[in-house]
């Protein structure tokens, strides 16, 4: 075995080693059971009463979405005039300028909604104030959102037959004081011991070896990446994210880096196994993603060890395998893994430029987008997988000739409704939006806009729909990478990706906590030999088949069209 | 009674002319996935017309575009055909039991007391009607007068006779039967045209025929999946024209129709009405086709112990007189008490004594004491002054100690042996004085404790409910094989027992027949009422069995669980079809303009144009293949629900992965020859 490959396995096992022991801590955290972290108690009592709000009052489902949309459009106003105002802000020492609205509008909704999509580039867009009080901010409370909200949905799965879902507030707070400020606090001081910079003085400047003056851009770093990872946010300190030295120094803070972006996901599976006292039922939708998320790894490593054939094709030896828009610290193996991981996990941080990928990856990397539930974000993966279980338990539960039920509750006609619509939502924003740039760029290229419809694709061709088609899968999945050829800072897909972004968080988790919350409230059905066991592999693997078929076959003709046309041209 | 094949001459030509009725629109509507297809049928209508007479041959030749519109319209019609047939056979079930009862002369009873003969279609609800031997009866009633014996094999197949009284648990008659011996007075209870047949007859032909709440759910289901499809088929319109892809609308139609599960479209509905008719088959009339529906879920059944469990009714076999009391004696005093006694058991007691016992004895001039409630006992009072009672030994203890006498410790423990044993000791009395203890024994039905292993294979709990006490319900529950018991039940008990479980989530069938049965017929959430059970427990409950056959229910739960499955597995074979057909057509629709994109072409389809037309042509050939599949529904096998998930994704799923994969590739290699 290579070394690289080496590290890419080695760095896999040890995220799972960590994950399941922090699921079961995470269970306990939200069962609000006793626990040596109860020493935070009275940090958290301190918060619930300054925002005059009681942990113990339950919530049926409507009462936490209602909290938590309310909250959501609270950031999102705050967040979005400190970007337009930080210009005439303090902690400014670069002097960067206030965004424009579009762009600030964009942005915010892109870190409000955990995709952190980014039109700018860190160094000259944001100030030290508006990285520290509004994009770490919201990294911090846009990843407990989502896990508070599947904190939601694991007391409904547990309730036998109750409204009650548990407070929106405590595990909102619970999932800040008690999971990702401690581990974040770990990562930054791993991260800054290994050089990335923690500082709020201003760029700093240096005499390179060939004797020119360069400024650095330096700041606040290391805090921000280590909760960039770990909330599944991935919006970068720097433009080009954890490929930047500062951002991402050494082989250790890459694995240590892209151990975050994978922990908390998988272990929320765990969690829900002790959560529900259904360790099966835990290893089996674990055993699926991880199905999905292995043949996809798998699938990358060898397009980019393997080199780009193009190249090959000149004669030229890559024994680095394809190493163009490569960081030679990673190599191309743990560029491919971590190009897996951040799109299965809707991070979107990056440590090689996916659009300097081979055109499979490329592909595998939006199939990872449009499934969206192999892992997935924080909170959210596991709902949008619970939405394409949902669609499996009635059609198995049918073929065994019985009424499908899950965990003993009927799932019916109303469940259905919104399972198949939140099932469409993503095919049906990211082929729609994709459909528009086309039409525009095809049919009105020459529009007078500040950036003119056929100047968007700096490549022509396969590639260039490759590029948008990226972009707003990125955006649909909340994820936040880009396929950088895109000329993507102007009204139009600053526009379009902020609106895809919001209706593919918020529906995405209205709709399986919707599901939940109905489920939760009907009566057990007590198991029995003709009940459908959604723990066995043969389950698991309807699951996986559907989930292919449903959502990646969706967009076959798209990917054909994009990198399949790429990779079968660059073959030949 | 009907022809089991699956096509009649007479129901296929009705079927062929139905599909083509079916066709309008709003008939259509009801089924989103096929009304889509309806649509993009009548598009390519219009742009077969437009080719043909504009000379324009950028849509495609004129010859192509009317092959793919052919090919839509037989697709529709497919499935129109599956939903006409299904129904066509349910009418012809139907039917042949409505036959019988039309236009029978009735003779209505006037106010009165005369008789006038009218047509049976005249009579109304409440009125009453006179029949006598050889007069078949003209429609459904309850027997307000008079005994008879009926032959109702007209419509159960069973040749021998039953007999029919007013006031009791079998008071009811059916249209179409005939009366073979006395003379009866019935009451309409349902006005023309609304009895139970009558309504069955109405479901199958589509006029009240609801969808079921699973029906529900999945049509949503199939209409998400459309919806899907049609954006992929719209958004690749701007996708083509950036890549310089030109796509007739033939083939955006085609891949379309291709993608949206038409096969499970196509024979949903004849699913559903296949399960009712299966169950019409198997002589269970159903209220509702959410009634089959229910029957799958069921997860508790209540059944009787007496003619479900047991064979009719208990035997005498063993006679045990009290010490000091000669054998001859004791068994010439039971004959005595059992030779006026009609019952099964009583019947029982003389034949067990024997001829030679009972030669000789007369019961000439003695007062017959009958059995009632309050006595628990009967028996009979000679004129030389002997009274002899037989009845349950709490009964006969008491009867006994009230004049003084004590009952034996010998006959005490006979009957707690003969209890525990799973028989039912009838002790008998002589001028209240304990002479002895019968034994009678239930006997198992044979095969009976095999169905019961095979229902708990299927997940259901059998409950018996018997009037026994709880030692002997014990002993043939054990015996049987049934998972619980209900012993000296009342209508109340098994009210409880429904409840209680109903509270715990499950679903509960049970089968009755009487009045006080209506209740907890209502109550259950599958309730069969037998036909020979009052007017009252067949309204109570959601079918009606023909055959009054206790262990019908067995059967009904199988049918609703086989509907259910079939609708599964189609729709997963529908889904997983859908693997192959992109891969036939999403390399057509490129191949010309991005030459490397042949390499998905992976079946190797000669053309573009016929690698379209293959996927197609499969997509609608599918639906007849699959026709028969839907009528006689996939086979159950009570295997436990993760063998039978295993089992069926086996072949619907990945059969549906790899059977278009061959068929596509077949149709191909023999519609190039045309090209």
């Amino acid at each position: 075995m290579s070394t690289e490959l080496f590290g890419v396995i080695a760095t896999y096992a040890i995220t799972l080693v960590l994950a399941i022991p922090l699921g079961r801590y995470i269970a306990r955290v939200y069962k609000a059971e006793k626990h040596w972290s109860d020493f935070l108690l009275p940090l958290e009592r301190g918060i619930y009463k300054l925002a005059g709000v009681d942990p113990n009052s339950e919530m049926d489902w409507k009462q936490h979405l209602r909290a938590l949309l309310t909250i959501n459009a609270l950031w999102f106003v705050y967040g979005f005039f400190m970007l337009l105002g930080q210009g005439g802000l303090p902690l400014n020492p670069d002097g960067n300028a206030g965004m424009t609205p579009d762009l600030a509008f964009n942005t915010i909704i892109s870190f409000v909604v955990n995709c952190n999509l980014q039109h700018y580039s860190g160094e000259s867009g944001l100030t030290y104030l508006t990285q520290i009080a509004v994009i770490m901010f919201l990294q911090f409370v846009s990843a407990a959102t989502g896990m508070a909200a599947l904190a939601a949905v694991f007391k409904a799965l547990a309730a036998r037959s109750a409204t009650g879902l548990g407070n929106f507030w405590m595990y909102f707070t619970r999932s800040i004081t008690r999971i990702l400020l401690p581990i974040s606090l770990v990562t930054a001081f791993i991260l800054v011991l290994q050089g990335t910079p923690m500082t709020f003085d201003g760029r700093s400047t240096v005499t390179t070896l060939e004797g020119t003056e360069q400024q650095i851009t330096q700041g606040p770093t290391a805090a921000m990446v280590a909760i960039k990872q770990l909330g599944t946010n991935g919006g970068g300190f720097f433009g080009v994210n954890s490929a930047h030295p500062l951002e991402n120094p050494t082989y250790l803070t890459n694995m240590v880096e892209v151990i975050s972006i994978l922990l908390i996901p998988i272990a929320l599976v765990f969690a829900l196994g002790f959560y529900l006292q259904k360790k099966k039922l835990a290893w089996t939708i674990f055993g699926v993603m991880t199905m999905g998320f292995v043949l996809f790894a798998a699938g990358s490593i060898l397009a980019e060890s393997h080199g780009n054939p193009a190249i090959a094709a000149l004669g030229i030896d890559q024994p680095m395998g394809s190493m163009e828009g490569k960081e030679v610290r990673f190599g191309s193996e743990a560029s491919a893994y971590w190009g897996i991981a951040t799109t299965a996990t809707s991070n979107g941080s990056v440590n090689a430029m996916h659009d300097s990928m081979t055109p499979l990856s490329g592909a595998l990397q939006m199939l990872d987008m449009m499934i969206n539930a192999f892992y997935g974000g924080v909170g959210v993966g596991f709902l949008n997988y619970f939405v394409f279980l949902i669609i499996a338990v009635f059609i198995a539960g049918l073929m065994v000739g019985r009424t499908p039920e899950f965990l003993g509750k009927k799932v019916e006609a109303r469940e259905m409704k919104i399972a198949t619509l939140i099932a469409l939502l993503h095919p049906f924003l990211i082929l729609v939006a994709t459909a528009i740039a086309s039409y525009t760029i095809t049919h009105h290229g020459d529009a007078a806009w500040s950036v003119v419809p056929a100047n968007w694709l700096n490549n022509p061709g396969a590639h260039g729909f490759s590029e948008m088609l990226y972009e707003n899968t990125s955006a649909a999945a909340n994820n936040g990478s880009g396929f950088e050829g895109l000329g993507d800072n102007n009204f139009f897909w600053n526009f379009v990706t902020g609106l895809v972004l919001i209706l593919g968080r918020f529906l995405p988790i209205i709709g399986p906590m919707a599901i939940a919350g109905m489920l939760a409230a009907k009566k057990a059905i007590p198991e029995g030999d003709g009940t459908l066991r959604a723990d066995t592999a043969t389950f698991g693997g309807l699951t996986f088949t559907l989930i292919f078929i449903l959502a990646a076959l969706s967009f076959f003709p798209a990917l054909a069209l994009g990198p399949l046309a790429e990779y079968f041209d660059m073959a030949q | 009674m009907s022809s089991t094949s699956l096509f009649q001459r007479d129901q296929f030509r009705e079927a062929l002319i139905q599909s083509f009725m079916k066709l309008a629109p709003r008939t259509m509507l009801r089924n989103p996935v096929m009304f889509t297809v309806e649509i993009g049928t009548a598009i390519m209508l219009l742009v077969t017309l437009y080719s043909a007479f504009s000379g324009d041959d950028s849509q495609g030749s004129f010859g192509y575009n009317a092959v793919v519109f052919l090919i839509l319209f037989i697709t529709l019609l497919f499935a129109n055909f599956a939903e006409a047939i299904a129904e066509a056979r349910g009418k012809a079930q139907a039917a042949s039991l409505r036959k019988l009862r039309e236009d029978t002369p009735a003779k209505l009873k006037l106010a009165d007391g005369s008789l006038k003969t009218i047509r049976s279609s005249e009579l109304r609800k409440g009125d009453a009607f006179y029949c006598e031997a050889g007069d078949t009866i003209p429609t459904d009633g309850e027997i307000i007068q008079g005994l008879a014996s009926i032959d109702e094999s007209a419509i159960t197949g069973e040749s021998a006779p039953v007999i029919r009284e007013a006031g009791g648990d079998r008071s009811s008659v059916t249209g179409g039967t005939r009366v073979l011996s006395d003379r009866i007075t019935v009451q309409v209870t349902s006005e023309p045209g609304t009895s139970f047949l009558d309504r069955m007859i109405a479901l199958v032909e589509g006029a009240s025929r609801q969808k079921t709440p699973n029906e529900i759910a999945l049509t949503i289901l199939l209409a998400g999946f459309t919806l899907v499809f049609l954006i992929v088929c719209v958004t690749l319109k701007p996708f083509a024209d950036q890549a310089n892809t030109v796509i007739t609308i033939a083939s955006f139609i085609s891949l379309f129709v291709c993608l949206i599960p038409t096969t499970i479209g196509g024979l949903l509905s004849a699913i559903g009405i296949a399960g009712m008719d299966r169950a019409l088959r198997a002589n269970v009339i159903t209220k509702s086709g959410r009634a089959v529906e229910t029957a799958g879920d069921v997860d508790v059944l209540l059944l009787d112990k007496t003619g479900t469990i047991t064979i009719g009714n208990r035997k005498a076999t063993a006679f045990f007189p009290a010490p000091g009391v000669a054998r001859e004696r004791f068994i010439s005093a039971s004959a005595l008490g059992s030779l006026a006694d009609e019952t099964p058991e009583g019947k029982s007691i003389v034949e067990l004594a024997g001829a030679d016992a009972v030669k000789g004895l007369s019961i000439a001039g003695a007062e017959l004491i009958t059995f009632t409630a309050e006595t628990r006992s009967s028996g009979v009072d000679l004129p030389d002054g002997r009274r002899i009672r037989k009845g349950a030994q709490d009964a006969m203890r008491k009867l006994a100690e009230r004049s003084g006498h004590q009952m034996p410790m010998e006959v005490d423990e006979v009957v707690k042996r003969i209890s525990s044993n799973g028989g039912t000791p009838l002790v008998v009395t002589e001028n209240e004085q304990v002479i002895g203890c019968i034994e009678l024994q239930d006997i198992i039905k044979p095969g009976i404790s095999e169905r019961f292993e095979r229902l708990r294979k299927m997940g259901v709990k059998t409950v018996m409910v018997t009037g026994d006490n709880p030692l002997t319900a014990k002993f043939i529950a054990e015996k049987a094989g049934v998972d619980d018991y209900i012993a000296e039940a009342t209508p109340e008990d098994k009210m409880a027992y429904i409840k209680k479980e109903q509270q715990s989530g499950r679903l509960v069938a049970m089968m009755g027949d009487g009045t006080n049965d209506a209740p907890a017929l209502a109550q259950a959430d599958v309730g069969v009422a037998m036909n020979s059970g009052t007017a009252a427990a067949k309204e109570a409950g959601n079918m009606v069995d023909l055959d009054n056959d206790p262990t019908k229910l067995i059967e009904v739960v199988e049918i609703g669980k086989q509907l259910l499955m079939t609708r599964g597995t189609l729709t997963t074979f529908s889904i997983a079809n859908d693997v192959a057909k992109y891969f036939a057509i999403v390399p057509a629709l490129f191949m010309v303009s991005i030459p490397a994109l042949g390499a998905l072409n992976i079946m190797n389809l000669q053309s573009a144009e016929s690698a379209i037309l293959s996927a197609v042509i499969f997509n609608a050939i599918i639906i007849p293949m699959l026709i028969p599949l839907a009528l006689k529904g996939v086979t159950y096998r009570p295997i436990g629900a993760s063998a039978i998930l295993r089992r069926n994704l086996l072949i619907y799923g990945l059969g549906g992965v790899i059977v278009p994969f061959i068929g596509i590739k077949l149709i191909d290699m023999l519609i190039t020859p045309f090209f």
